[in-house]
């Protein structure tokens, strides 16, 4: 039966590959959609029976056959329900679907084959992804790991007239050759170290040994596969292709770039937490670029313009808090944060594609405003989205960031605790800047010619006048508000004691984790009421400097480029605050973020660092073509040079 | 008395006159007659050796090079012929269709 | 009879007597056919292809040496046998359209592709350095005039006088190197010799045959810096025969590398292990780069051709039976995603395009769905993507490395399989994301259809179920050796 699941979207993709272009739009989506909500309804199934076994024993494998075999070595195409398992799939086809539904508006614009190619490759996706979290041990993994890096790619660069899509679907390539070569070599080294590579035979193996004080083999092998982690889940160093990859259609980037793929790296670690567990040396190295990611990214996210490079950064950032989770061994937070992270940031990804749809394809902050009249729906939903990632008291961002949080501080990370703290502060922000600048205020007065001289992907449509601004067509609407729906209820399946619930969710997740070396931490209510009251205070805080700079005194910010000295002459105004403080404090904060994370670190340093590997890889391929000089003669000179060179270190040794 | 180290010092110069000729001549039969020098220093070689050792297998070894440098002379100068009739000469460096 | 041979003997080389007199029956049936019919050959060929396919089957577990220990008749050769006979009938098949539409006669080249098949049979049953020799010439002498063959183009002129001088160069260098292992072991037959040379002491003069015997199989497998000749060769060649010769020849090279190196020079294992380390090192890294760059894409598949044959000397290199065994199964795989690849440039060629270069392929996926499915599988198979065949191949190689503590080698290998990527899937964009094409349909005609299909069959279930090869090519690994003993294995 859980084979069935990733089937139906594969069976959707070959229908669709085949036929999809000559059976028209409507059967072409009937087709995916039908796909996706049937293995949808497996799911739950297959669910509902784990769920309805005893905790102890919540497993169910499928072992499709025996893939290799080899000597004392064996490895099954298997699939393995778990816990863990079950949420991912719940959210991969849950939310899967609402995707595929809302795209067949969005993207009705499209030609039939093109629709028909887009929509094969979505429900390729989801099979991949399907393959990559029920794998039973790391080929399968691999299968849908690499599977879905390659969908991500065909659909980063589905416009691919537009230079800089292509360029992006490059990027995202590139980058993800590295974390893939560092996965390979953590798979490769762990199948050396433990003889398998399946995840339930290699975790008691990992459980007898002693956690590593020193850096020895399992550290070595987590931090392979963290690499790999790094690379698909956009963290440093390795996160530059998540905002570029925001070329691709906006229901795209909600399913893979928010919800799914890039959560991968995260469900690897809870997949492998025993493992992880024993090598605290490499948790302790996620952890901190869990935090510094989640840091730089937000900080990044409050400079930028475009409204989906805004959300990409958010979400960069919000990865950045799963693996804070998972480096201090909160396995079950990270994964309950992941989990609601994939309701309130689809439904962010989906508002900004109705904003952009409206927008006849502008995504341009400074473009838009006043649109809260024009686009109710959309405005309400996108507010809830943006209120549950800011960690609003009662949805579902508020439970699962502070269950981090209070784990985080609960288990002695002060440090790490405070930073999170100040992303928190950060997320509320520059959200609700994104709230405000989209939706409040007056329009811009020529919206006429928002579009002009924005070359809009394929939705060649001529740009909207301010009149004929709408909210979306029902299909996609009606997914904003099932998903606003669930960026709200869905954290209540995780109530800490705090409020007198007894986060089932957690201890859904538990034998998933078992064997994983755990540091207790006590229960203590005040504590997690304490924290509690002050990340509200902060989400509150965050929320009110937000509106007080983008609603309420929009001039102070109307200098978009320059937004941090407004802020510096409003404390010099308001503060009489002298230039030693604005030389110490304010600039610095500006530099830091802008000039500094953006500008040179994010642009210059690790963007530069890819184009420099790239291009220097290229003139050195250039430099050996150009050896090849079709000479016979140079040819068997470089024969008799091999020679030569070899007999020389003969003699030389 | 000539030893059988004598013979590997005229093979091995024989081998690097072919080796070097292959490398500095221009012209294919050159190049060709080159290949054959460095075929026949390893029949010098085989033969030194097998007297020696005092048993056949060298020689045998020997005849056999010797075939079959007939044989891919024959083939290769039907190469070289068809070659010469497309491009009216033999000179190797003006050979650079394929290149980079 | 002369001494020596006994009736048994002819009765254990059968496979090659059957492929010689299949050989001249297509010869004869040349002459006897009116040319307006001689398309029919291909059907005469491929059934001396099966029937000798067939006459394989009596010596699945024979073990024995032939004719006092010039051929061996193993499952080491049996398996290579098999890759090499199945290559020859996908690239005969490859080869009816691309002669109809190149105009070139058909009996000749039919003819010379069994006399390479037959070369690389007694390539891999070779244990005695004559032997080698001669059916490495055989080999090699079909494929100087099966690159030349197209008269008429200039490219194929080039591509055959440049293997022709480099090949004999070559052969010179491993000729010498193997007249010093006989001057210094008194016998060409390689048991007997890895028995003379073990326990001795370290010669100068074997470490340069070594080197030298290096250097000319280098040469073969087109391992980096002996590798110059390929790009231009493969580029150069007909399709069919660039698929062959990448394939067959080189299959067909590991073969006789295994058997000297393994079998003939394990006391010698320290001295060229280190250098097929290296070797393997920069073949696969010089190969990957360079072809990140190439635009024709024959010219690009031969430099991951190149990039390939630095994988494969990884299993050597690792030198454990889980090693050849990652070795055998890796060319076995090599063989169909390779040869599908190039049916499918095959398939591009038409009287007025030559189909090869990266443009050809733009929309492919629109033109010829089927074409540009196969070929992402081939692409992605190459690259080492799961589930494909190709990725099994990697893995196993890649952890017998480990297994053997190449951890380096291990790491470079899975370093530049991500920077191979970049070019494969370069050409799966340009099929299905390009939209500018030539507008022509790409010809197709049954007999590339099959190709592609049993192509794309092999490389999909050898990755879903490597199960079978990975058994077989694991017994045929352990029948290395003087009586199945696997001495020289560590």
């Amino acid at each position: 039966m859980l084979l069935l699941i990733p089937l139906l979207p594969l069976l959707g993709f070959l229908v669709n590959a085949s036929f999809g272009r000559r059976v028209g739009k409507a059967a072409a989506a009937a087709i995916a959609c039908g796909a996706m909500a049937g293995s949808f309804a497996v799911s739950l199934l297959a669910v509902w029976r784990l769920v309805v076994l005893p905790p102890a024993s919540r497993a169910i494998v499928d072992q499709v056959f025996t893939w290799i075999s080899s000597g004392d070595f064996t490895a099954g195409f298997a699939l393995r329900l778990d816990p863990l398992s079950a949420v991912m799939i719940l959210v991969v086809t849950g939310i899967g679907s609402l995707i595929h539904v809302y795209s067949t508006a969005y993207m009705h614009e499209e030609s039939d084959a093109e629709y028909a190619r887009y929509f094969s490759y979505l429900n390729l996706f989801a099979a991949f992804m399907l393959v990559l979290v029920l794998g039973a041990n790391f080929l399968v993994m691999f299968v849908g790991w690499e599977g879905v890096g390659l969908c991500s790619y065909l659909l980063i660069g589905f416009w691919y007239q537009k230079q800089s899509a292509s360029d992006a679907g490059k990027k995202a390539f590139i980058v993800n050759r590295i974390g893939d070569a560092g996965f390979l070599l953590g798979v490769l080294l762990a199948f050396k170290t433990f003889g398998t590579v399946d995840f339930q035979e290699i975790a008691p193996i990992a459980a007898a040994i002693r956690p590593e004080t020193a850096f020895g083999t399992v550290s070595l092998i987590t931090l392979l596969l963290f690499v790999g982690a790094a690379g698909k889940s956009a963290q440093i160093p390795l996160y530059i292709w998540l905002p570029d990859a925001m070329e691709g259609p906006t229901p795209v980037s909600a399913l893979i770039h928010a919800a799914t793929m890039v959560t991968a790296g995260v469900y690897m670690i809870g997949r492998n937490a025993v493992l992880f567990s024993h090598a605290p040396q490499t948790l302790a190295i996620v952890a901190a670029i869990g935090v510094a990611t989640a840091l730089m990214a937000g900080t990044i996210g409050l400079v930028q313009n475009d409204i989906k490079r805004v959300l990409a950064y958010s979400t960069v950032s919000q990865l950045g808090y799963m693996f804070l989770a998972m480096g201090v061994g909160a396995y079950s937070a990270g994964i309950f944060h992941l989990y609601t992270h994939a309701f309130f940031k689809a439904l962010l990804f989906l508002g900004s594609g109705a904003v952009i749809h409206a927008m006849g394809g502008e995504q341009d902050l400074r473009r838009m405003g006043g649109l809260k009249n024009d686009l109710p729906i959309t405005y309400r939903t996108f507010l809830v989205g943006a209120l549950a990632i800011a960690g609003v008291p009662g949805l579902a961002g508020f439970f699962s960031k502070d269950e981090i949080l209070f784990d985080t501080y609960a288990r002695g990370h002060t440090l790490l605790w405070a930073v999170g703290m100040l992303t928190s502060l950060l997320t509320a922000i520059y959200m609700f800047r994104l709230v405000f600048l989209a939706f409040h205020g007056d329009p811009p007065a020529p919206r006429a010619t928002a579009g002009a001289g924005h070359v809009a992907p394929s939705h060649a449509a001529p740009s909207h006048h301010a009149a004929h601004l709408h909210d979306a067509p029902p299909a996609m609407t009606w997914v904003l508000i099932a998903l606003a729906a669930g960026s709200v209820l869905a954290g209540y399946v995780g109530v800490p004691p705090v409020f007198a619930g007894s986060n089932w969710f957690g201890r859904f997740l538990e034998p998933s984790f078992s064997g994983a070396v755990v540091h207790e931490i006590p229960e203590s209510p005040s504590l997690e009421g304490t924290l509690m009251v002050v990340s509200t205070f902060v989400a509150m805080s965050g929320i009110g400097i937000g509106m007080y700079f983008f609603k309420n005194h929009p001039r102070a910010a109307d200098a978009v480029a320059e937004r941090f000295p407004g802020v510096r002459n409003l404390l010099l105004n308001k503060y009489y605050v002298d230039e030693m403080y604005d030389a110490s404090i304010v600039q610095p904060i500006r530099i830091v973020s802008e000039d500094v994370l953006w500008k040179a670190v994010d642009v210059r340093v690790i963007d530069g660092a890819v184009n420099g590997v790239g291009e220097t890889v290229g003139s050195l391929s250039e430099r050996l073509r150009r050896m090849q000089s079709g000479s016979v003669r140079t040819y068997a000179a470089s024969v008799f040079l091999g020679v030569v060179l070899i007999l020389g270190y003969y003699l030389w040794r | 008395m000539i030893t059988s180290t004598h013979y590997m010092f005229l093979s091995a110069a024989l081998f690097m006159i072919g080796v070097i000729g292959v490398m500095v001549r221009r012209n294919i039969i050159i190049i060709f007659m080159s290949i054959e020098l460095i075929l026949n220093a390893v029949n010098i070689n085989l033969v030194a050796f097998s007297a020696q050792l005092q048993n056949g297998i060298g020689q045998v070894f020997a005849i056999f090079v010797i075939a079959v440098a007939a044989a891919e002379a024959a083939v290769g100068l039907g190469i070289i012929l068809a070659f010469y009739r497309n491009k009216e000469t033999v000179n190797i460096d003006e050979m650079n269709l394929m290149r980079w | 009879m002369p001494p020596g041979i006994s009736a048994s003997d002819f009765y254990n080389i059968l496979p090659e007597l059957v492929l010689t007199s299949g050989a001249l029956v297509v010869l004869i049936v040349d002459v006897l056919l009116p040319k307006e019919r001689r398309g029919a050959l291909a059907w005469v060929t491929l059934l001396a292809i099966g029937a000798t396919l067939a006459s394989l089957v009596p010596f699945r577990s024979t073990h024995v040496e032939v004719a006092q220990g010039l051929l061996a008749v193993d499952q080491f050769a049996l398996f290579f046998k098999v890759v090499f006979l199945v290559a020859a009938a996908i690239t005969v098949l490859m080869s009816v359209r691309y002669l109809e539409i190149e105009g070139a006669s058909p009996g000749e080249y039919y003819f010379l592709i069994l006399c390479a098949t037959l070369g690389m049979m007694i390539m891999a049953g070779g244990i005695d350095l004559i032997t080698i020799f001669i059916g490495l010439e055989t080999m090699a002498v079909s494929f100087y005039i099966l690159a030349g063959f197209i008269k008429p183009s200039h490219r194929s002129n080039e591509a055959a006088v440049k293997y022709f001088l480099l090949g004999a160069f070559s052969l010179g260098i491993l000729l010498y190197g193997m007249s010093l292992m006989y001057g210094l072991s008194g016998t060409t037959n390689l048991r007997v010799m890895a028995a003379a040379f073990a326990g001795q002491e370290t010669d100068a003069r074997l470490v340069l045959a070594v080197i030298l015997v290096v250097a000319g199989v280098g040469f073969k497998i087109a391992a980096v810096p002996f590798h110059m000749w390929a790009p231009d060769v493969y580029e150069g060649a007909p399709t069919p025969i660039t698929a062959f010769l990448s394939v067959g020849s080189k299959a067909a090279s590991f073969a006789m590398l295994i058997r000297i190196f393994l079998e003939g020079l394990p006391s010698m294992g320290h001295d060229w292990r280190l250098l097929f380390e290296a070797l393997a090192i920069i073949t696969m890294t010089v190969g990957n780069i360079a072809a990140l760059t190439q635009s024709n894409v024959k010219r690009m598949l031969a430099y991951s051709s190149i990039a390939h044959a630095g994988y494969v000397l990884i299993g050597i290199v690792a030198g454990t039976s889980r090693g050849i065994t990652a070795t055998l199964v890796y060319l076995f795989i090599y063989a169909f995603m390779q040869l599908g690849a190039f049916a499918v440039i095959v398939g591009l060629r038409r009287a007025d395009v030559a189909g090869e270069e990266l443009k050809d392929f733009g929309g492919l996926h629109a033109r010829n769905p089927f074409a540009a499915f196969a070929m992402l599988l081939f692409m992605l198979s190459l690259g080492g993507i799961p589930p494909t065949a190709g990725f099994m191949g990697k893995f196993w190689l890649f952890s017998a490395a480990i297994d053997a503590h190449y951890n380096w080698l291990a790491v470079i290998g899975v370093l530049n399989s991500a920077v191979s990527l970049y070019y494969y899937v370069r050409i799966v964009v340009f099929m299905y994301v390009k939209k500018e094409a030539l507008g022509s349909e790409p010809a197709t005609s049954p007999t590339l259809a099959v190709v592609l299909g049993v192509a794309v069959a092999a490389t999909l279930v050898l990755g879903v179920y490597p199960r079978l090869l990975f058994e077989l090519a694991d017994a045929s690994a352990r029948t290395l050796g003087a009586a199945g003993v696997t001495t020289s294995l560590r």
